[in-house]
């Protein structure tokens, strides 16, 4: 058999198997029905008291239980589901035995107040607890399960363990492009020859007081609390600023040539990947917009295309004053005319901002998309911004034609990833 | 992996640790078998501290030094270094396209809010309302930028001008080995040209000390050699990047090799017993035949963490007569700069062709007079993850 190859001569990369769970539910099939319906995930956060909280509504995924609450447990859970659903549909490998390495996008992982007050406890310090109190309980032998599950890698060998992926599991940090970056090592793993397939996860839980306050603090979040489905607006007017959300996704990327030789279905094409880091500010982008229209061209040219091919892009589209103004720019000026006429529609709008998982979630939607032939809305589309002239297939989904993608993912220290999807050859 | 497609240069080296700042401080360190602890400020937990750095030298302005926390300074700072080491450092056409994976941890915990929040939390009405006000009260806006992982990377970006990608990998000392490997692969490949690896630790901090003390793994009361001890890492603040480049690139803009990186491997035993020393004797035999002596030495990443250590120990043993040098005698452990620390390391002894004196009588590390033109250098995680480099001598 030929091998089929991209323009650059590399192994094309395609999708085989899809897993993904949000605050709308868990699977593929659930989401989609709920995505397309235009239904919001945004609720009262009921995880923890909101008192003296500026922002009290969130994408919670409530349905996966985890008691006593940790982000890092539930960020595993669902990547257990998530990597479970797509290995199933891509019917890779055997049970246990997956036929390629890991990367998983995940939150930064600390030790939580839930784990520091079972050490104070265990202290036995009365009046005032510090820091040294802590450290005369820690070495005791009993807190074992604390080390593991605080260490950045555990969740990545945790799923090695569960899953069967081969060699050393990767974790990735780039902020709210993390799950962007964990396909893209994905890619370039395949392109290189290294590996026929890759298992690509991207998992977020991080709705715990701290994490809500130190977002809060930064002044990132949507205040609108009531009603919570009318908080995230990408795109308009009125908006003010993110949703924190939970979700996972994953997804079997594949060499084309590996696929067709098993049977597989293919579910799209991952056509290529752009990078480029802003060095201007810590949270916001250089105002001339160059590293994120330098990083959509690059992803443009990485798939061998040029922007007129573009004709739907998932874009990070957080809703915050900042993100959707840049996005704009950047977009616009890639695109030139047709900024105005290509759909841009933000799931945000509905399932909140996923953080580490965004970009793998929302590779997911976009590939539903071109499965579908349908763009998802961006709801609470009310008040439109008219600096931002943006289809933003408002309210309500649409049948399209679509055959290539862009997703983007920003975030905080400069990130940004584009990926573009197609579909099958 | 040995002799992949394209040979991948060490064209630039930035370290600093509690042996100083730059390689002949590190060099003068390693050969004047130097150890310095701290063993009063977090007993009965020693620590390696880290230098003085004057910080202008690399992060001029103050304002970005307030927005960084230690481990970020410490970063940023040694990166500056390896990109001045390269020759690349302002050059705004190479940094506009060099790649960046760096290996990070997170940042510091603000020690005083959590001891007000656990001295208080308790006599509260409404512990969960209580919990909100502190945070929301307490907490500098911008400590969170501080703690994100990917901000080393991001704030190298900013004060340095790396832009061309940017990734940052965490997990520990596997998040180390992999950064080099990939960074390592995209060069041999060619999907990079010119990459930054490595990555930065605050050893000198109590919310550290717990993680790896909760997991029985700290070493309490008098110092020792890693491999003197009978369990126990000893913790230590450092910084390491490595500036990789594809040899054509290098030899094109006129820079020259410090060593050559042959190949990056990393494992994952999942850590039944030997699983280890098993793993590592896999990685080792897949280098044949460049693992024959003389000529060869090990530069050992151990950190007295048990069972991990042993197993390495019992693989060092096994491969016969070539001298081993563990730096964590010297350096402390420093998760995930170690590995980038200790390439930097094996590089400045190929540099001088001469092996560093053993840190300890304990017979696992000998004196070596003879030639020396490859290393090997090892990690094994305290908890999980091995890997091994081979460095050879540029020629």
């Amino acid at each position: 058999m030929t091998s089929l190859r991209d323009k650059k001569a590399r192994p094309v990369v395609v999708v085989t198997g899809m897993g993904i769970i949000t605050s709308l539910g868990a699977g593929k099939a659930d989401n989609w029905a709920k995505l397309s319906a235009g239904n919001s995930g945004i609720r009262r956060i009921s995880r923890f008291a909101n008192d003296g909280l500026k922002t009290t509504i969130a994408g919670t995924v409530d349905f996966v239980p985890v008691e006593p609450f940790c982000s890092t447990e539930l960020g595993e859970r669902m990547a257990m589901m998530v990597a479970q659903e797509a290995i199933g549909e891509a019917g890779i490998g055997r049970s246990g035995d997956f036929p390629g390495p890991l990367f998983l996008a995940v939150a930064p992982v600390e030790i939580e107040w839930p784990h520091r007050e079972t050490l104070a406890a265990a202290s036995g310090a009365n009046d005032t607890v510090g820091y040294d109190d802590l450290l005369r309980a820690s070495g005791s032998g009993r807190f074992h399960a604390i080390h593991e599950r605080c260490l950045f890698g555990s969740v990545a060998e945790h799923l090695a363990d569960r899953f069967g992926t081969k060699g050393s599991p990767i974790s990735v940090s780039t902020a709210c492009a993390s799950g962007a970056t964990a396909i893209q090592l994905g890619v370039e793993a395949i392109r290189r020859g290294e590996a026929a397939a890759a298992l690509c996860v991207g998992t977020d839980g991080s709705v715990n007081p701290e994490a809500l306050i130190r977002f809060s603090l930064l002044s990132a979040l949507s205040t609108s609390n009531n009603p919570p489905e009318g908080a995230a607006k990408p795109f308009s007017k009125n908006r003010d600023g993110f949703v924190m959300a939970e979700g996972a996704a994953a997804l079997v990327l594949e060499s084309y040539d590996s696929a067709k030789a098993r049977g597989a279905k293919i579910l799209g094409v991952l056509a290529g990947c752009g990078e480029l880091a802003d060095s201007f500010h810590r949270t916001r982008s250089s105002p001339d917009g160059k590293a994120i229209i330098g990083c959509i061209r690059n992803a443009i040219a990485d798939a061998g295309l040029t922007p007129d091919d573009i004709d739907y892009v998932n874009p990070h589209g957080t809703g915050t004053p900042e993100n959707d103004k840049m996005e704009y720019l950047g977009i616009s000026t890639v695109l030139g005319e047709r900024a105005k006429s290509v759909p841009v529609s933000s799931n945000k709008s509905m399932i909140g901002h996923t953080l580490s998982a965004a970009g793998a979630v929302e590779t997911v939607f976009s590939l539903l998309t071109l499965a579908h032939q349908r763009i998802p809305p961006t709801i609470n589309y009310d008040v439109p911004d008219p600096t931002i002239q943006f289809d933003v297939v408002p309210n309500k989904a649409r049948d399209a034609r679509v055959t290539a993608v862009m997703s983007n993912s920003f975030g905080f220290g400069g990130q940004n990833v584009s990926l573009i999807f197609g579909t099958a050859p | 992996m040995v002799d992949a497609p394209r040979e991948v240069w060490i064209t630039g080296i930035g370290i600093v640790s509690c042996l100083g700042e730059g390689a002949d401080a590190h060099w003068q360190g390693l050969a004047g078998q130097t150890v310095n602890i701290d063993a009063a400020r977090f007993a009965p937990f020693p620590v390696h501290p880290l230098v003085p750095l004057d910080l202008d030298k690399q992060i001029p302005k103050k304002g970005d030094q307030r927005q960084m926390e230690a481990w970020q300074r410490i970063g940023v700072y040694a990166a500056g270094l390896a990109l001045a080491d390269a020759g690349v450092k302002g050059n705004a056409e190479l940094l506009g396209r060099m790649d960046m994976i760096v290996a990070a941890g997170g940042g510091e915990r603000d020690i005083a809010v959590d001891g007000t929040i656990l001295s208080n939390r308790g006599k509260a009405a409404d512990p969960g309302a209580f919990l909100n006000e502190r945070l929301m009260s307490d907490l500098r806006p911008t400590l969170f930028l501080a703690q994100l992982s990917n901000l080393l990377a991001g704030n190298i970006s900013i004060v340095h001008g790396v832009i061309g990608s940017s990734r940052t990998f965490m997990g520990e000392e596997s998040a180390g080995v992999d950064a080099v490997r990939i960074a390592h692969a995209r060069i041999a490949d060619g999907q990079s040209e010119l990459a930054l690896v490595g990555g930065s630790h605050n050893g000198e901090r109590e919310d550290l000390l717990l993680l790896y003390d909760a997991g029985g793994h700290m070493l309490r009361g008098d110092f020792k050699p890693v491999w003197e001890r009978t369990g126990g890492m000893v913790l230590g603040s450092l910084g390491a990047f490595l500036v990789l480049e594809a040899r054509d690139h290098a030899q094109a803009r006129g820079a020259k090799p410090l060593a050559r990186l042959s190949a990056v491997l990393s494992e994952r035993s999942g850590r039944p017993p030997g699983a280890v020393t098993g793993a590592l004797t896999k990685m080792w035999q897949s280098l044949a035949p460049r693992t024959t002596s003389p000529g060869l030495a090990i530069v050992s990443g151990a950190m007295g963490a048990e069972p991990a250590t042993a197993e390495e120990r019992a693989f060092l043993k096994s491969v016969g007569d070539v001298p081993v040098r563990a730096t964590g005698s010297y350096l402390g452990h420093g998760f995930e700069p170690q590995f980038a620390m200790n390439i930097a390391l094996a590089s400045l002894a190929l540099g001088r062709e001469k092996v560093f004196p053993p840190a300890t009588t304990s017979g696992i590390e000998q004196g070596y007079e003879g030639p020396l033109d490859r290393i090997v250098v090892t990690a094994v995680g305290h908890w999980r993850g091995e890997g091994l480099a081979l460095v050879e001598r540029a020629t």
